[in-house]
């Protein structure tokens, strides 16, 4: 079904998108409208144009195919399912997610991934194309983030990258490791991707948007895991 | 630096009564007790001691006491033991100094100098005994446009309320900083009352799910457990922007409380730091606020009210206007006074103001604003007693929120120790054995018994100043007068001096 | 030195008695100053006042302001005030009847006015709310005026002293009116200003009361944020106030307000039929800061009709009676019985029991 959004508000779409009854749906037209396919957890989206804010918030296992850019919050407090971005995304995409898998076809704004977690099947994930801004993992506690830096000239995340990180892993396409880095991380270098999970969420980025395999799966990557999960422990005194 | 520290309390056996039973030893998570083989008698190491009173209440011969230490430094005014004792502490770890429950200092209590009115001849007291008194309350919303039917008939037109038999809530505390048999006892408790608990920020257990109409949710920095179904059990969902025992800072509980069962609750892996940023990443202005409101508003198809907890700090009354407007039902404002698992000292000694002031600042600017229909207002930090809640709801407030009157009720006994997780009394703990110590039949029954008894308090005032419901009551500035208060007090607290005419 | 009215809070006891002929005809005052004069046990000589609906048949589209003054400055200012906003169609001195125990009354004029079409249209604001803006502006900004009447075809006559006195000093035996009410004072400060004295007013709503509210400052902060200042501090004034508000700015009808004001307890509301137990509880939750508790029996006066309605608890005594074409209303039997002895019909309204009077030809006519 094509829902036409233009000249409605975001109160007005979702609610018409929450009672359709086809599960695929395209949003034709899209300004600004927040919130779209919040908490869904069936139905499969493309939308066409530029959605508001909190795209995809608490999605819990629908898909969504963005043919634009993304604003702030994209799959905020995610719980499952898929946001495919054709474009960039901004600030805090990802923030709190604990499920699904976030691709992003260009850059991300400040603070990707923010305090990321990860429980028992649920394993979040984002791989973005390009750059990264500053703050990227911030209190990341579990998932895996994977920032590709195509055509990117100098480090493909801005500073402070896995600040009060205490789970999960972050794998950055590139040969020297930003500056900056938080005592809190540990960087180890790879020589190419190994087998497995990460391989597999690159290998679905490539397809996705028509990428070559070989490029991205046999580049150096820098791979960042923190060194304590309790990394404030030694901050306090019992009073 | 190694410094002995003296200890404040010392545990005092009385020989004759011990009869070496050694419950006390067994009863102490602190170690402070021992039986010394050699000697044939128990003995105790007072510097472990938190002064539980566990050992006392449980001890069959009722042989201890726990007493102030009258160990002293040089008598210094301005350099007290406290003061000396934290200096040391830091000295030697190089710790932020962490503690627990509401600020103990000495501090200005305005309930207690706010004194309430009473009907003598121009109009009659009201007995509840016999007469309908009131006391239940809706929260939400009350903004509507009057629509009508082809028939006349009122449309209606309100967002969803919550619904309250007594204007008292149980305030957000989390599983994990307290046990399942806490939780499972305010949960009770909340259903049989007519009231809600609130989740904290720790998630929702599934056992829990039960319970769901009488649960308020809470979503904070760190949205440990927030996902469809958690937002869709709940009565209500709070957003935690603040808490009144440290405005301004997030939350961290440690690996070593995140059991598997807390792990899953939270949705995170076991033994992992909880970390809850200070902010909301998603908020870091006025309109984000709307934001997060809507987007929960939008998940839950506009069924549940959205409550947002801030901390009652300077400029409140600015906030809550910039709240009010938001899209928030409800705004929940906790005093400095309020408790909690673990703050740093400094933070929850010295940050935030009074709720009784913030209080009545809100509610004033609200109605100056003409916007308090379009938000409720619930009050905590430090509410102790009925009176406290009388006077909170005639200052402005549509209900309070309890935690530490509640916990005391459940066997608390404000130790202050909650950060080491090694509560006695099963409360804020995640140890096994002694999470069984607290019995959920009991404990929701004492809940019960406190609200129920201070709700028949609440109705003796209310009688008394010939009001018979709550309603009524809300924001009558009249039915108070202050007592040794300055005229600045009087003025933000909106009252006259007690023995100035009406 | 005493405050004066307005400077402090001040409820007070009190009677209060109505009469309608719903057929329209006419009565003069001469009924209700009888009536109440049987009540003055209920009153202690510091106010008593009066509200005559129709007296004013040839000005009937002009609205008739009651104006107090303490001086020639304080007429002169509002004169001003009025031109600028009116025009006047007449006006003189309200003519009255010296009696030794009517004492230190004020300059008392009557304005007949009709709002400056082009300053009318300019304000946005809709002809009623115009009028009420600038009776407030003249009460709360001139000093030693005060509007206490300003409703079309009809008039509110009260001062410092017995009802029965204020009567003849108004020589409301000299008017005509289909509907009366009235209301003597028995207030616990001793404040002796005309203006505090009751019914208590606004365009053509009046209010007189009896009881003394225990809701009072929760029914004044609220609707102050509505734009009305509660500038006397009487619950008559806020009982006013609330009656506009809901009936004139948000519509709710009469029975409905009283559904708000008296409202029924839960546990009551909780037996009624579906239909009724769903209207009552959208009113209490939409306007629940507007529940009035504390004794009261008050009388709304509007054009084409007169509201009796006593607090949900029935604390103050009321009772309603019928004869014929007339309807009446008084705290007391004795009242009603002393000016018509044959009753057909008398009862005494249950608490938050809304009983509505009004003309045959209004009862036809779309409410508000």
């Amino acid at each position: 079904m094509v829902i036409e959004a233009e000249g409605k508000t975001f109160a007005a779409l979702n609610s018409e998108v929450r009672a359709c009854e086809d599960s695929e749906i395209l949003i034709k037209n899209c300004v600004g409208q927040r919130y779209i396919a919040a908490g869904l957890s069936k139905k499969s989206l493309a939308i066409e144009g530029t959605p508001g804010n909190a795209l995809g918030a608490y999605l819990n296992g629908a898909k969504i195919l963005l043919r634009g850019n993304a604003q702030e919050a994209t799959g905020d407090t995610m719980n499952g399912g898929e946001i495919v971005v054709c474009g960039n995304a901004g600030d805090a995409t990802g923030y709190a997610m604990r499920g699904g898998e976030i691709f992003v076809r260009g850059d991300v704004g400040y603070r990707c991934g923010i305090h990321m977690k990860a429980y028992k099947e649920h394993k979040p994930a984002i791989v973005v194309g390009g750059r990264a801004g500053s703050f990227l993992g911030e209190y990341q506690a579990g998932g895996i983030l994977i920032i590709l830096g195509k055509d990117v000239k100098g480090s493909p995340v801005g500073n402070f990258c896995g600040t009060g990180m205490h789970g999960g892993e972050i794998y950055l396409r590139c040969n020297a490791l930003p500056k900056l880095l938080p005592a809190q991380v540990k960087a180890e270098r790879l020589e190419s991707l190994p087998e497995g999970k990460v391989k597999s969420l690159v290998q679905k980025w490539c397809e996705l948007f028509k990428e070559q395999e070989s490029e991205f799966l046999n580049s150096s990557y820098f791979r960042l895991i923190p060194n304590s999960e309790n990394p404030y422990k030694q901050m306090y005194t019992v009073n | 630096m190694s410094m002995y520290i003296q200890p404040e309390y010392e545990v005092i056996r009385n020989e004759q009564r011990c009869i070496n039973c050694r419950a006390c030893e067994r009863q102490c998570a602190n170690e402070v007790h021992f039986f010394d083989p050699k000697t044939g008698k128990m003995n105790t190491d007072d510097a472990k001691c938190v002064n539980c009173h566990r050992c006392v209440c449980i001890c069959p011969t009722h042989a201890l006491k726990i007493v102030r230490s009258d160990d002293t430094y040089k008598v210094n005014a301005n350099w007290s033991k406290q003061t000396i004792n934290e200096v040391y502490k830091q000295a030697d770890s190089g710790g932020v100094l962490l503690s627990s429950m509401g600020n103990p200092n000495p501090l200005v209590s305005f309930w207690d100098k706010m004194l309430i009115n009473a009907s003598q001849v121009t109009n009659p007291p009201i007995d509840p005994l016999r007469e309908p008194m009131e006391t239940q309350v809706c929260l939400g919303k009350r903004t509507a446009k009057i629509e009508r039917d082809a028939s006349g008939k009122l449309k209606n037109t309100l967002l969803p309320h919550l619904e309250l038999k007594v204007p008292i809530m149980f305030s957000a505390m989390s599983y994990g900083s307290i046990s399942y048999n806490a939780h499972a006892s305010l949960a009770r408790a909340a259903q049989e009352l007519g009231t809600y608990y609130n989740t904290g920020e720790g998630g929702l257990h599934k056992d829990f799910y039960k319970y769901g109409k009488n649960t308020i949710v809470q979503v904070a920095s760190g949205r440990f457990g927030v996902f469809k179904d958690y937002l869709e059990n709940a009565a209500a969902i709070e957003i935690k922007m603040g808490q009144g025992a440290k405005p301004g800072i997030g939350g961290h509980l440690p690996g070593t409380k995140i059991s598997s069962d807390v792990a899953e609750t939270r949705m995170i892996p076991e033994g992992v730091d909880a970390i809850s940023p200070a902010p909301h990443h998603d908020i870091y202005s006025i309109e984000d606020l709307r934001q997060l409101v809507y987007s929960l508003k939008e998940t839950t198809s506009y069924k549940k009210p959205i409550i947002v907890k801030i901390a009652a700090v300077h400029n409140v009354a600015a906030i809550a206007s910039g709240v009010a407007r938001s899209g928030a039902d409800i705004i929940a404002i906790d005093g400095y006074c309020g408790g909690t698992g673990a703050a740093p000292t400094r933070i929850r000694d010295n940050v935030g103001i009074p709720i009784e002031l913030a209080l009545a600042a809100v509610d004033q600017r609200l109605r100056e604003e003409g916007i308090r229909d379009e938000i409720s207002i619930v009050a905590s930090g430090s509410v102790r007693s009925s009176s406290d809640v009388v006077k909170a709801i005639a200052l402005g407030a549509d209900a309070c929120y309890i935690g530490t009157a509640a916990l005391l009720a459940m066997g608390c006994h404000l130790c202050r120790a909650c950060q080491q997780g090694k509560c006695n009394w099963g409360i804020a703990t995640q140890r096994p054995d002694l999470v069984k110590r607290l019995n959920p039949e009991t404990a929701s029954k004492n809940l019960v018994n406190l609200v129920t008894a201070w709700d028949r308090e609440i109705q003796e005032m209310m009688g008394g100043m010939g009001i018979n419901s709550i309603e009524a009551l809300r924001g009558n500035r009249l039915m108070l007068r202050g007592i040794g208060l300055t005229d600045t007090e009087l003025k933000v607290l909106g009252i006259r001096y007690a023995g100035e005419s009406i | 030195m005493l405050l004066r009215e307005g400077e402090f809070r001040n409820p007070s006891g009190c009677a209060i008695a109505g009469v309608i002929d719903r057929s329209g005809q006419s009565m003069n005052g001469e009924q209700i100053i009888e009536a109440i004069s049987v009540m003055h046990e209920r009153s202690n000589g510091l106010g008593g006042g009066f509200a005559g609906y129709g007296i004013y048949p040839h000005f009937k589209d002009f609205y008739a302001f009651h104006l107090f003054y303490e001086g020639a400055t304080a007429q002169e200012e509002t004169e001003t005030f009025i031109k600028r906003h009116f025009e006047i169609v007449y006006f003189s001195e309200i003519q009255t009847r010296k009696l030794p125990s009517i004492q230190n009354e004020p300059l008392i004029y009557r304005y007949f006015l009709a709002p400056l079409p082009q300053k009318l249209a300019n304000s946005h604001l809709d002809e009623r709310e115009y009028v009420a803006r600038c009776v407030n502006r003249i009460n709360a900004q001139i000093k030693g005026a005060y509007v206490f009447s300003s409703g079309k075809n009809m008039g509110i006559f009260k001062g410092v002293g017995y009802p029965e006195e204020i009567g003849r000093f108004y020589r409301l035996e000299e008017y005509e009116g289909y509907a009366w009410t009235s209301h003597g004072r028995y207030p616990t400060n001793t404040p002796g200003w005309w203006g505090g004295a009751h019914p208590f007013g606004l365009l053509d709503f009046s209010v007189v009361h009896n009881g003394e509210i225990s809701s009072y400052d929760a029914n004044r902060r609220y609707i102050e944020m509505f734009g009305y200042k509660c500038t006397l501090q009487t619950d008559t004034e806020v009982i006013c106030y609330i009656i506009d508000y809901l009936v004139r700015k948000r519509g709710l009808t009469l029975e409905e307000t009283a559904h708000v004001v008296a409202a029924s307890f839960w546990e009551t509301i909780a037996t009624k039929d579906a239909q009724a137990r769903e209207q009552e509880t959208i009113l209490r939750r939409m306007f629940p800061s507007l529940l009035i508790t504390g004794p009261f029996s008050i009388i709304f006066g509007y054009e084409g009709g007169l509201m009796a309605l006593n607090d949900r608890l029935k604390l103050r005594s009321m009772i309603c009676a019928e004869k014929g074409d007339r309807a009446y209303i008084s705290s007391e039997e004795s009242a009603i019985r002393k000016i018509e002895p044959d009753l057909d019909r008398v009862w005494a309204p249950a608490g938050g029991e809304a009983v509505v009077f009004e003309l045959y030809k209004k009862e036809g006519e779309q409410k508000k």
